[in-house]
């Protein structure tokens, strides 16, 4: 079989498109990196869609921890407690058998116990989580003199905020920022290992190349393959996010720019 | 497949029971537990979470605290090597110091976790097969078959139960600390340069050789600026363990699926519907509070080290006094 034709059965086997039967055996290096590539659609769903929905709760969360009445504190804080305080692994687990035992209760809620939709809504609660403490963080440390600059000009409320604040915030967040996200796409792995069915070995990167390295006994060849989209799928996310960073920056002269360096540090 | 026994370890999510110990299914500490039938309420309660499994359940918190312990301070110490490598004169060692720090940090922790524990496996005892049967001519490689000779395998086939325990255990340590070892020298790393100029000069104007401006000036100073990441390398370390059960070892996360699921009066004496997620609640607090008291403990030994630095902590600390 040629790798096209593999390419033509495998590209969308993730999603449920071509060859229904994964091979079984005498396995081309051609059919691995296809179906694991396939699987990193998964990956890229979760990650881009929980990023995306994640990035505007965590505003509300980070203004919400600054807010001086109780009443929007509080919540956002226990939240943002919650979420970081507890590993991401047993926040699936606990997710997918809630979302069971409600799935009794009405079948509105089937499509919670599937993984598109049950593990998407955790990702996005838990990258909220962590964006909101490090736009926090950035709102906590924006210059006194950019808001008294601001009151001098007669800016205040929505306007200064709008205006001033929340792009010092975003300027100040987004090299850590970056560094979440890039941790959310690596987080996503965890999907189809934690409860979540892959329905018709529908998974994702880490799911076939597990998938490989059982039926193989020889784990040399699928996970490099895995790290090797994984970091390319990490590259492409800086070139993303530093094209964000420049455009966030657009004011200063091009020399004084900060440049969003690839420096990830752990922070789950 | 390997043959043997069990099969290898990482291939099975669950747990190999080669000569299955049996746990009794009643409690043995209350005395009115000898019917579980007639039982209700906090009677029920109190006899059904102190069956033989459930309190097979408690010691597994003891295995995640102990891998925990023994994982914390190994990886701080391949964090060092790490550190060390990566800010060596000789430039091959830096590189490969390098290396390991970047590869292990861009790929997502739960491949090298499923990685390394099939890895290491393999290559010990591809080791020992080289050492012990030197006159062995089949590849260890067949298709999809790793054969090593019989006496070469890891633990050996007729091992006792609890030697196959401690050497899966033994493989996630060193996975973990692999790992988060990483991790560490690039805090590690970022704290030795952190340590001001000024003071290696000093030392260098003293007479101090390299090795003795290393372990007398920079390794006593560099704590303080390392403390923060390294903190924050605890907790992420503490929120990975629940991936030990991906590494076949018998841990809470297993258990807590083992004794949640559905049971029927057919199997069991305290029969109940679908309690997993119960079960889960309960692990989610247990590592709410474990994060929240080690919070409040690093954040008094941050405190502690601060004291007498030249950092603006340690100058407030100065004034206050």
């Amino acid at each position: 079989m040629s790798c096209y034709q593999t390419l033509q059965d495998y590209a969308f086997r993730a999603f449920g498109y071509g060859e229904r039967m994964l091979p079984r055996s005498d396995f081309t290096l051609c059919e691995q990196f296809t179906l694991i590539g396939s699987g990193l659609l998964w990956n890229i769903y979760f990650g881009v869609i929980a990023v995306a929905t994640g990035f505007v709760l965590a505003n509300f969360l980070a203004l919400g921890k600054n807010s001086k009445s109780a009443w929007a504190r509080k919540p956002a804080e226990w939240f943002i407690f919650l979420f970081r305080g507890s590993p991401l692994f047993i926040q699936f687990f606990f997710a997918y058998f809630l979302f069971l035992s409600l799935k009794s209760v009405s079948s509105f809620f089937n499509p919670l116990s599937s993984a598109w939709a049950g593990a998407l809504i955790v990702l996005f609660l838990n990258t909220a989580a962590y964006s909101a403490e490090i736009l926090y963080g950035a709102l906590r440390s924006i210059p006194k003199g950019d808001i008294e600059a601001a009151d001098a000009y007669g800016l205040s409320g929505w306007t200064r905020f709008r205006r001033i604040e929340w792009p010092t915030m975003m300027r100040l967040a987004w090299p850590a920022y970056t560094n979440e996200a890039i941790f959310l796409f690596h987080a996503t792995t965890l999907v189809f290992f934690s409860g979540f069915p892959a329905w018709q070995q529908k998974g994702d990167a880490l799911y076939y190349a597990n998938y490989f390295a059982d039926k193989t006994f020889n784990p040399f060849v699928p996970y490099p393959i895995l790290a090797f989209y994984f970091i390319l799928l990490t590259l492409v996310i800086i070139a993303v996010f530093g094209r964000v960073n420049t455009w966030l920056n657009r004011h200063l002269p091009q020399s004084k720019r900060p440049k969003l360096k690839f420096k990830p540090n752990l922070i789950r | 497949m390997k043959g043997g026994g069990c099969p290898p370890l990482p291939l099975t999510r669950q747990p190999c029971f080669l000569s299955p110990v049996p746990i009794p299914t009643r409690s043995t500490i209350f005395s009115f537990c000898s019917d579980p039938a007639t039982l209700e309420g906090i009677q029920w309660y109190s006899c059904y979470l102190t069956t033989g499994k459930h309190l097979a359940f408690y010691m597994s918190f003891g295995t995640v605290l102990l891998l925990l312990a023994v994982t914390a301070p190994t990886a701080l110490l391949f964090g060092f090597g790490g550190a060390m490598a990566a800010r060596a004169r000789f430039t091959p060692l830096s590189w490969l110091g390098k290396i390991y720090i970047s590869v292990v940090r861009g790929v997502p922790d739960i491949a090298f976790f499923l990685f390394f524990v099939i890895a290491l496996d393999q290559g010990i005892e591809y080791l020992r097969h080289k050492v012990k049967c030197p006159d062995w001519d089949a590849p260890i490689r067949q298709g999809n078959d790793f054969l090593v000779c019989s006496i070469a395998k890891m633990p050996l086939g007729d091992a006792p139960q609890w030697l196959h325990e401690a050497y899966g255990f033994s493989l996630a340590v060193l996975t973990f600390a692999i790992v988060f070892g990483a991790f560490a020298a690039n805090v590690l790393f970022g704290a030795m340069q952190a340590v001001p100029h000024a003071q290696i000069e000093t030392a260098a104007a003293y007479g101090l050789s390299h090795r003795q401006t290393f372990w007398r000036i920079l390794v006593p100073q560099m704590w303080t600026y390392a403390l923060p990441g390294l903190s924050n390398l605890w907790m992420v370390l503490i929120k990975a363990t629940p991936l030990l059960f991906l590494l076949g070892v018998e841990d809470i996360v297993f258990w807590a699926r083992e004794l949640g699921g559905s049971k029927t009066a057919k199997f069991t004496d305290y029969p109940h519907p679908d309690w997993r997620m119960w079960y889960f609640l309960g692990l989610l607090v247990f590592y709410l509070v474990f994060t929240r008291v080690s919070e409040l403990v690093l954040d008094r030994i941050t405190t502690r080290l601060a004291h007498g630095q030249a950092t603006v902590d340690g100058e407030a600390q100065r004034k206050a006094a």
